[in-house]
């Protein structure tokens, strides 16, 4: 067949199958840099053809220069051939009529993808209307199948629901089913996964393996991460800097990666990112942060004055002690940055005991505190925006020097500034530039620079890599690691990812809906998890291997069931161990053997259901 | 959504009851007071004018007196403007004014809106270039000068409508007052809606409704518009500012029989009842256009409905 283009020969196409999608040298141009270089790549139908780079590979750009999505500042040369149509240079009216028709596309970025002024049921069947001619009825009729095809919860409810009422994992579904929606023969999905909690990953991981199954469409999974193509992409395309560096069979790929920087990426997939390593020297004396029965309820204000409380956490109890490493995890809303925030007394209406450094400082007026905050250092999620956009790298590292060691002049706090960039890998050059000429993972080096100049007792991580790439990720997790070993001091980390915390803490508090499901050694919580929640945690660790991942996704749930109503175990909606005990008691918070604790009723058997010994 | 409104209107009675009283102690700790500037009378009239609109009461007394009148609904009686009962003269000329604010309202925000879009669908083109000096041109021109300049123009050379001056029921008249108050509105509008529409079509949904295939104009009409109008409704409130200064001067370029005239007579006679009924006019407008300016917000962006308190 003519529409054969010679980049699918040149790809060594197993099947004789055309491809759907062809693209062929195709180039982007910002301001006459290449940001795409003469990019080729194929996916038939019924394929998954995995594109995996770092973050400003260009990944994102090759796709969206294919569909006339661009920017309009780049300048996009080449061809991209969908079946006998040419894109490049293609009408906007002709591609609209296959945009959202025959070509299904997914973005990055959930929580800002869905328009925020229009019910979900417009947004749905809006493309249903425009390329079908269907009634309005039947289109409603298709949009609360697609919901129910996308396991969506409350399909009804969520076609009358606005963006902001769902959460991310509600919204990706949404925009799966958006894709979906007039049967498209092709899915481009970008980083479907990349904001969202690994159980959530994993349930959407799957519903694409059960997709690409039933429906026989070509798949295109454009992602940072090899461990999220393992279980879906037939080939595998990895891109650097703008071109295609290597691509092959998935087992090839994954197996024998000819380039060292395929190597690199799979090698950092599959390690965790927090490294392990000799515990620190364990200083002796009081816990440096201790809270008892720490309880902290929200008041929540509803549409309709539907007031209530939200106990978003619920009588944690946990110390750490100098030196040690501790995880604090569990998925998005389970209260962990609740917890670190309330032990930091940074919110208000916490109830229970709370210890700094052996001092009980739950009373004490924010005067007081100040003192010892400066030992007690916190970095965050978004390193951008946790970021004064108005300030150099200089004078943001050098600040909390500025206020807790006035006595030093200037020329002493600049060497101290200058040495600690050093200390975090940041290149002196980068001393003048402000946040926003900085990468993420640059970003984040000055946080924890800022963070660590006054060399404090603690440093509590709130999901210091969730919006790094892979590699990043790598690097910040072995430098925080480093400091911690080098000054001794405590680490509490904060992660939705327990395969990221893996071995680089000592022990790891798993929490659920703000009450405490899990604390053990982590060497023992990862070897023998006792609560149910634990184990579907681990479960959804997604791994870097097409030959194991694929039946790990095959026994995701599609879906979670709605929270139970109060009293019983909150867990019990998703639990395979469930009965009707864990219905009528909660259970107890229970010494499990040498420093384990666990709540659940039936933790003594395995995940099998059968009694261990 | 309705409750909300309700309790926001119910919450204007008592901002203007602050204003009322604030005005009211101000405008009589003012040096000067009625009925001093004007000379010619004897000491013994003045004081039996005082006596009169009971202005030899203590402050208190007075101040007690106004609010049981102003609950029943009297406004009191002008002391300059021959004993005319205040609300009358409200009556008389708020119905001009209220009509040229609105019209000039009207057509700032809808023809602002429309250059707005107009100069970001053709991007470098004629619109989009000339938005920079329209503005300043129209911003820096006070309205005494744009008035009387609109007036030679289309009324003097042209003669297509009439240069100045009022019949009841003639909406001609209100037409060249109405362009010159808005034209300041129309280049500010238009501007915020260019800048943010720009930037909600670089929004992460626009180019999901893009990739849907649904067609340039109905990304713009239903998913960028609505958004791109939050910052123009936000410049409503202090908009409405601006057109209570505004119609003052060209009221009086145009000679309308507005209620504006009043406001600077009664600030130059010390007529203290006239004063107050036009903080009472002014003041009730202006927050009512905020409150306008909130509620559009609340349907323009669901979220800001659902938090509302
Ligand atoms: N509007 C723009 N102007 C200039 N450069 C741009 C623009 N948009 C993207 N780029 C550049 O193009 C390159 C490729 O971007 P792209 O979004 O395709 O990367 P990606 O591989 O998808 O990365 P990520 O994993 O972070 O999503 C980057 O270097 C980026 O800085
Ligand atoms: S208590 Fe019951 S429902 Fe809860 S985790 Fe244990 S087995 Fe599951
Ligand atoms: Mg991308």
């Amino acid at each position: 067949m003519s529409s054969i283009p010679t980049s699918a020969e040149a790809m060594g196409a197993a099947h004789e199958a055309p491809a759907l999608l062809a693209l062929h040298a195709l180039s982007v141009h910002f301001a006459g840099v290449p940001v795409v270089d003469a990019v080729s790549l194929a996916v038939r139908a019924g394929e998954c053809l995995g594109v995996v780079g770092e973050s400003g590979a260009g990944k994102s750009l090759t796709f969206l220069a294919a569909l006339g999505l661009a920017p309009s500042a780049a300048a996009v040369s080449g061809r991209a051939r969908f079946g006998a149509t040419e894109l490049i240079g293609c009408t906007e009216r002709a591609l609209d009529a296959l945009r959202g028709r025959h070509i299904g596309l997914v973005f990055q970025d959930p929580m800002g993808a869905l328009t925020p002024h229009l019910r979900i049921g417009a947004q749905l069947t809006e493309p249903i209307l425009r390329h079908t001619g269907c009634s309005r009825r039947a289109a409603r009729a298709r949009a609360l199948e697609l919901l129910e095809q996308v396991r969506l919860a409350a399909p009804a409810r969520c076609l009358q629901q606005y963006p902001h009422e769902l959460s991310g994992g509600m919204r990706q579904r949404v925009l799966l089913a958006i894709a979906l929606s007039c049967d498209p023969q092709l899915l481009i999905l970008d980083e479907p996964t990349t904001a969202l909690d690994v159980t959530i990953q994993a349930q959407i991981l799957a519903l694409l393996a059960h997709i690409k199954r039933e429906r026989r469409l070509g798949l295109v999974l454009v992602t940072h991460d090899f461990a999220a193509l393992a279980g879906l992409a037939d080939r595998v395309a990895v891109m650097r800097a703008g071109r295609v560096i290597e691509t092959g069979s998935a087992a090839q790929v994954f197996h024998a990666p000819r380039e060292r920087y395929t190597r690199e990426l799979l090698q950092a997939a599959r390690e965790p990112a927090v490294p392990g390593g000799a515990p620190a020297a364990r200083g002796a004396g009081a816990p440096v942060l201790a809270v008892e029965d720490l309880t902290v309820r929200y008041r929540q204000r509803g549409a309709r004055r539907r007031r209530g409380e939200i106990v978003a956490l619920q009588a944690v109890t946990v110390a750490i002690a100098p030196g040690e490493s501790l995880a604090v995890v569990g998925e998005s809303g389970c209260g962990k940055s609740t917890l670190t925030r309330a032990a930091l007394r940074l919110v208000g209406a916490a109830h229970g005991r709370i210890a700094w450094l052996g001092r009980e400082v739950g009373a004490w007026p924010e005067r007081r505190l100040r003192a010892l905050r400066r030992d007690l250092q916190l970095i965050f999620q978004d390193p951008l925006s946790s970021l004064d956009p108005r300030l150099s790298v200089e004078r943001l590292v050098g600040e909390p020097l500025e206020i807790h060691h006035g006595e030093l002049d200037a020329q002493a706090r600049a060497t101290r500034v200058a040495a600690m960039l050093e200390r975090v890998g940041l290149d002196p050059a980068l001393a003048t530039r402000r946040p926003h000429e900085l990468s993420g993972g640059q970003c984040q080096r000055v946080g924890i620079a800022r963070a660590m100049i006054l060399a404090p007792r603690l440093l509590v991580c709130d999901e210091p890599l969730s919006a790094l790439d892979v590699r990043a990720q790598r690097q910040i997790g072995a430098l925080l690691e480093a400091l911690r070993r080098e000054q001794g001091m405590s680490v509490l980390w904060v992660s939705h990812d327990l395969g990221a915390v893996r071995r680089g803490c000592e022990r790891v508090l798993v929490l659920y809906q703000g009450a405490m499901a899990e604390l053990a050694p982590s060497e023992a919580l990862f070897s023998r998890p006792l609560h149910p929640y634990t184990r579907a945690l681990l479960a959804a660790v997604p791994v870097a291997d097409p030959d194991v991942q694929p039946g790990r996704l095959a026994q995701v749930r599609l879906t979670d069931g709605e929270p139970p109503p109060a009293g019983g175990c909150a867990f019990r909606t998703r639990c395979p161990q469930a009965t009707a005990r864990c219905t009528e008691q909660r259970p107890p918070w229970i010494e499990a053997g040498a420093g384990r604790w666990v709540a659940c009723h039936h933790f003594e058997r395995g995940a099998d259901g059968m009694l261990r010994g | 959504m309705l409750g909300y409104a309700l309790r926001r209107i119910a919450g204007i009675v008592p901002v203007l009851l602050i204003l009322l009283t604030v005005s009211f102690f101000v405008i009589r700790l003012a040096p000067g007071g009625p009925f001093a500037a004007a000379r010619a009378l004897s000491a013994r009239t003045r004081a039996e004018l005082r006596q009169r609109y009971g202005l030899d009461r203590p402050l208190a007394v007075q101040y007690a007196a106004y609010l049981r009148a102003l609950a029943h609904g009297d406004l009191g009686r002008s002391y300059s403007l021959r004993d005319e009962p205040v609300a009358g003269l409200i009556g008389a000329g708020l119905p001009v004014s209220a009509e040229l604010g609105a019209a000039a309202l009207a057509l700032g925000a809808l023809s602002g809106i429309a250059l707005g879009m107009a100069a970001v669908l053709r991007r470098g083109g004629v619109i989009d270039r000339a938005l920079a000096p329209l503005a300043a041109v129209t911003l820096a021109l006070p309205s005494f000068v744009i008035g009387p300049l609109l007036a030679l123009i289309v009324g003097v050379w042209l003669r297509w409508l009439p240069v100045a001056g009022w019949q009841p029921d003639t909406p001609r008249d209100l037409v060249l007052p109405a362009i010159t108050l808005a034209l300041p509105l129309i280049a500010s509008i238009a501007r915020l809606t260019r800048a943010s529409l720009l930037e909600v079509l670089n929004a992460s949904y626009i180019r999901t409704a893009r990739a849907r295939g649904l067609g340039r104009a109905r990304v713009l009409w239903r998913h960028a518009l609505r958004p791109a109008l939050v910052p123009v409704v936000s410049y409503l409130g202090p908009a409405a500012t601006y057109l209570v200064t505004g119609s003052l001067v060209v009221e009086s370029v145009f000679e309308l029989p507005g209620t504006g005239r009043y406001l600077v007579m009664g600030a130059i006679d010390r007529d203290y009842t006239l004063v107050m009924g036009m903080v009472l006019v002014y003041g009730t407008l202006t927050l009512l256009a905020n409150l306008g300016a909130d509620l559009l917000h609340a349907w323009l962006d669901p979220r800001v409905r659902h938090e509302a308190p």
